[in-house]
């Protein structure tokens, strides 16, 4: 008997995303058993609590990277680019692989091998953005508001399985690149509250990063451009601002966000595949309007309570319904503020 | 590879110029190899637990080389074909939908008649899956096409349908023919409940919570392993029954011995296909009936115009719900008949894809017109079937077509669309 097609557009396995039971959970089950230990034995709470919020804020920066480029295009051209969890996940392997070429050269410094990454990651994953949307969005602009979002659809699919095809389908490691961390204090029943050097890298870049756009969208031409755009777009182009050239920006500045945050991915969980991006994607565009889409802090606000809550609904409740609760306190908070939390109130003109 | 279409410009001006045209495929060759140097002529292959590099200088360029013979006939065609194109769809479009009952009517007879033409096993079972996508868009038409709310969880109402069937007529055995509206019942009590607190949000904010809903779902049968049977799902579901009478061999009681035939396995598909295409043609004409009724013309003038429709005394979270449960009926519908022809039920059956392959068939086949689900339907189900043999470009090739004929199409591939009612029904417009 032929299989269904139904079963065969989702033989993907069961959940595979970043932070899935079956890469990441089980690593993070084991640490937390063991953390779980020291709590019965000591009862180290607020040392646990603290250790919980670390890593909530990681996850919550790489999050927040991600919904970043959500929020700006939705901003500018008012679509959801739903390929732009596929984008993120293009960045991390591009990041794996310079890592492998930048071993096949031989260049073992740490710090030097990052910013080459780190560049890297950004030009190419930023090409991607780029032809992404000169492809399948740019033909589309104007036309009604479903066709650019079933292009997306499209893109990502066929990113997904054009990685999988070029690079193979199985799980790709890496070995952790930067080790070791700080023991912030150890509370008086032995818990340690870690913060590795590799988390602390990633808080670092992601407010450095957002410093660096917060000042490109107020400050410069560009971002000038950019607002000029989102407000109205007709008016832009008459008033002389290339809008085609602007929304091509945006997205590049989105690829090049999202690849940064593939690159700490890879560095944090040390394993990617081609199926990250789906889930990565999802949680982020609910970041994205959890926090207001369209506000450039609201992207990273929602992004850090997302990580937040999902690092404590895994410590304190379920690993296996952390998706369920991110969900259910997204519905929440719309049901309260159907505009997200730093999102204007749309005036519906007649 | 994913390059090969990334070329795709805006096309050249007026006549035709092989300088300009070989320097756009150049650019757009240059693009290609940017593109995939780090993605297709590196490779980080598994070497047992550690990776390594692989180069395929030979994949790259042939992509490159692809890419640019593909921009330039690219730019060569539609150089040629510029006006004409869209003249003949809009006219096609409307040719179809002037003869709307009797195109629908000569489908429903070859539908019909297909068993008896073409006993085949193999198409048969095409034929009724691809009935099910049918069904599946036609009842998301209704929330997406009709009252224009996006809906990136359909998937969910769908296996809150199939799991009923599946847990119902496994532990109390009742009949499919008893479940099949109590899962209609259950689909739509879940509609209500997801729609009742978000059909006041704005159109993307919908979109990203029904999303939500349908992961919820599927994160909940996944991990409620004693209730729903956890990754395994449910086997053994009892299969379907002519009113009563079993599909299998024996002297007392089954189909074959009642009607005093053999037995044969393909009687039991052959009576599933029946069983869909009723299913889905009521669906249609449900559906086509509501479209005249005020509730029906409330979700279109909603669709239309909110603040015109609020300040005309309508409803519009009412209006809406009603479409959303609706909607989610007849996904739950398709739903227990997905799982009482599959005998089996997976959380891996009801993942996003499902719910992107439904919504692109509506999108795809023109929103709001029920043949455009047909065509597209049509194109999702059979063209895979068709790549089968390329076996793993088969999903790259789905998706590629899925942006080519947004991009060829922006509304749809049926995309004249006529209101269901107009003030003076005697003057043609346009």
């Amino acid at each position: 008997m032929k299989r269904t097609i139904l079963s065969e557009f989702s033989d993907i396995p069961l959940d595979r995303g970043i932070l899935s039971d079956r890469l990441i959970g089980k690593r993070r089950t084991k640490r937390l058993r063991r953390l779980g230990d020291n709590q019965q034995y000591n009862g180290g709470r607020v040392a646990y609590f603290l250790q919980q919020l670390i890593n909530g804020l990681t996850l919550g920066s790489i999050y927040g990277l991600i919904a970043i480029g959500y929020t700006m295009v939705y901003g500018i051209i008012g679509m959801i680019n739903f390929a732009h969890g596929d984008i993120f996940m293009i960045g991390a392997f591009i990041s794996v692989i310079t890592f492998l070429v930048l071993g096949a050269l031989g260049i073992t410094f740490v710090p030097l091998a990052l910013v080459v990454v780190l560049l890297m990651a950004m030009i190419f994953t930023a090409i991607y953005g780029w032809s992404v949307e000169r492809v399948a969005y740019r033909p589309l602009r104007g036309s009604f508001r479903l066709a650019p979002l079933i292009s997306a659809i499209g893109v990502s699919i066929a990113l997904q399985n054009a990685v999988q095809i070029a690079q193979g389908a199985r799980v790709k490691p890496m070995e952790p690149v930067i080790a070791g961390g700080l023991t912030l204090f150890t509370d008086s029943n032995n818990f340690d509250v870690v913060i590795s050097y590799l988390q602390i890298f990633i808080m670092v870049l992601t407010v450095v990063l957002m410093a660096g756009f917060t000042y490109v969208i107020t400050r410069t031409s560009l971002g000038r451009q950019q607002r000029a755009c989102e407000q109205d777009r007709t008016m832009a182009g008459l008033i002389g601002v290339n809008v085609d050239r602007t929304i091509s920006t945006t997205f590049v500045m989105g690829a090049v966000l999202a690849a940064v945050a593939g690159l700490m991915v890879t560095l944090q969980y040390g394993v990617i595949d081609f199926y990250i991006g789906f889930l990565a994607g999802t949680k982020a565009f609910t970041a994205a309007v959890l926090g207001g889409i369209g506000s450039l802090p609201g992207a990273m606000l929602g992004g850090i309570l997302i990580g937040l809550i999902e690092a404590f609904w895994s410590a304190y409740f379920t690993i296996e319904y952390k998706d369920v609760a991110t969900f259910g306190i997204l519905v929440l908070v719309l049901i309260f503020r159907p505009t997200g939390l730093l999102g204007k109130p749309e005036v519906e003109k007649v | 590879m994913a390059d090969m279409k990334n070329a795709v410009a805006t096309p050249g001006q007026g006549g035709f110029d092989v300088g300009a045209a070989l320097k756009e495929s150049g650019k757009a060759a240059f693009v290609a190899g940017l593109l995939g140097l780090p993605l297709l002529a590196l490779k980080a292959d598994n070497f047992g637990s550690k990776l390594g590099l692989v180069y395929r200088w030979d994949a790259l360029f042939i992509a490159i080389a692809a890419v640019f013979v593909g921009r330039f006939l690219l730019i060569l065609l539609s150089g040629r074909q510029k006006k004409s194109e869209g003249g003949v769809f809009a006219a096609f479009g409307k040719g179809i939908h002037s003869n709307m009952a009797l195109i629908g009517l000569a489908g429903l007879v070859i539908g019909v008649l297909l068993p008896v033409v073409y006993p085949d096993r193999y198409v048969i079972y095409i034929a009724t899956t691809f009935m099910i996508y049918v069904m599946l868009g036609w009842g998301l038409n209704i929330v997406v096409g009709l009252a224009g709310l996006l809906d990136l969880g359909y998937v969910a109402f769908y296996a809150v349908g199939a799991y009923s069937y599946a847990l119902i007529a496994s532990q109390f055995g009742w009949s499919f023919w008893v479940v099949l509206p109590l899962a209609g019942l259950f689909a739509a009590f879940f509609g209500v409940i997801l729609g009742f607190p978000v059909l006041r949000l704005r159109g993307d904010y919908l979109a990203i919570v029904t999303l939500g809903f349908g992961e919820i779902i599927r994160v909940i049968l996944i991990n409620w392993t004693d209730f729903t049977g956890g990754p395994n799902g449910i086997s053994g579901i009892p299969p379907i029954t002519f009113f009563g009478l079993p599909f299998k061999n024996g002297d007392h009681g089954t189909f074959a011995s009642f009607f005093g035939i053999a037995h044969s396995p393909v009687q039991r598909i052959i009576f599933l296909y029946f069983v869909i295409l009723t299913l889905a043609t009521l669906t249609n004409l449900f559906t086509q009936r509501m479209r005249k009724l005020p509730v029906g013309r409330a979700w279109e003038a909603l669709r239309e115009d909110e603040i015109a429709c609020r300040s005309l005394g309508i409803n519009p979270t009412n209006i809406k719900l009603s479409a959303f449960a609706l909607g989610a009926m007849f996904g739950g519908f398709a739903g227990s008949f997905f799982s009482v022809r599959a005998g089996f039920v997976s959380p891996e059956s009801f993942t996003f894809i499902e719910s992107a392959v439904i919504l692109a068939i509506v999108v795809l086949g023109g929103m709001g017109s029920q043949l455009g689900v047909v065509i597209a339907a049509f194109f999702v189900v059979i063209l895979p079937e068709v790549f089968r043999e390329f076996e793993e470009y088969r999903m790259l090739l789905f998706g590629l077509a899925m942006m080519v004929i947004m991009v060829w199409r922006p509304n749809g591939l049926l995309s004249f669309r006529e209101p269901t009612i107009r003030l003076h029904p005697k003057k043609e417009s346009a």
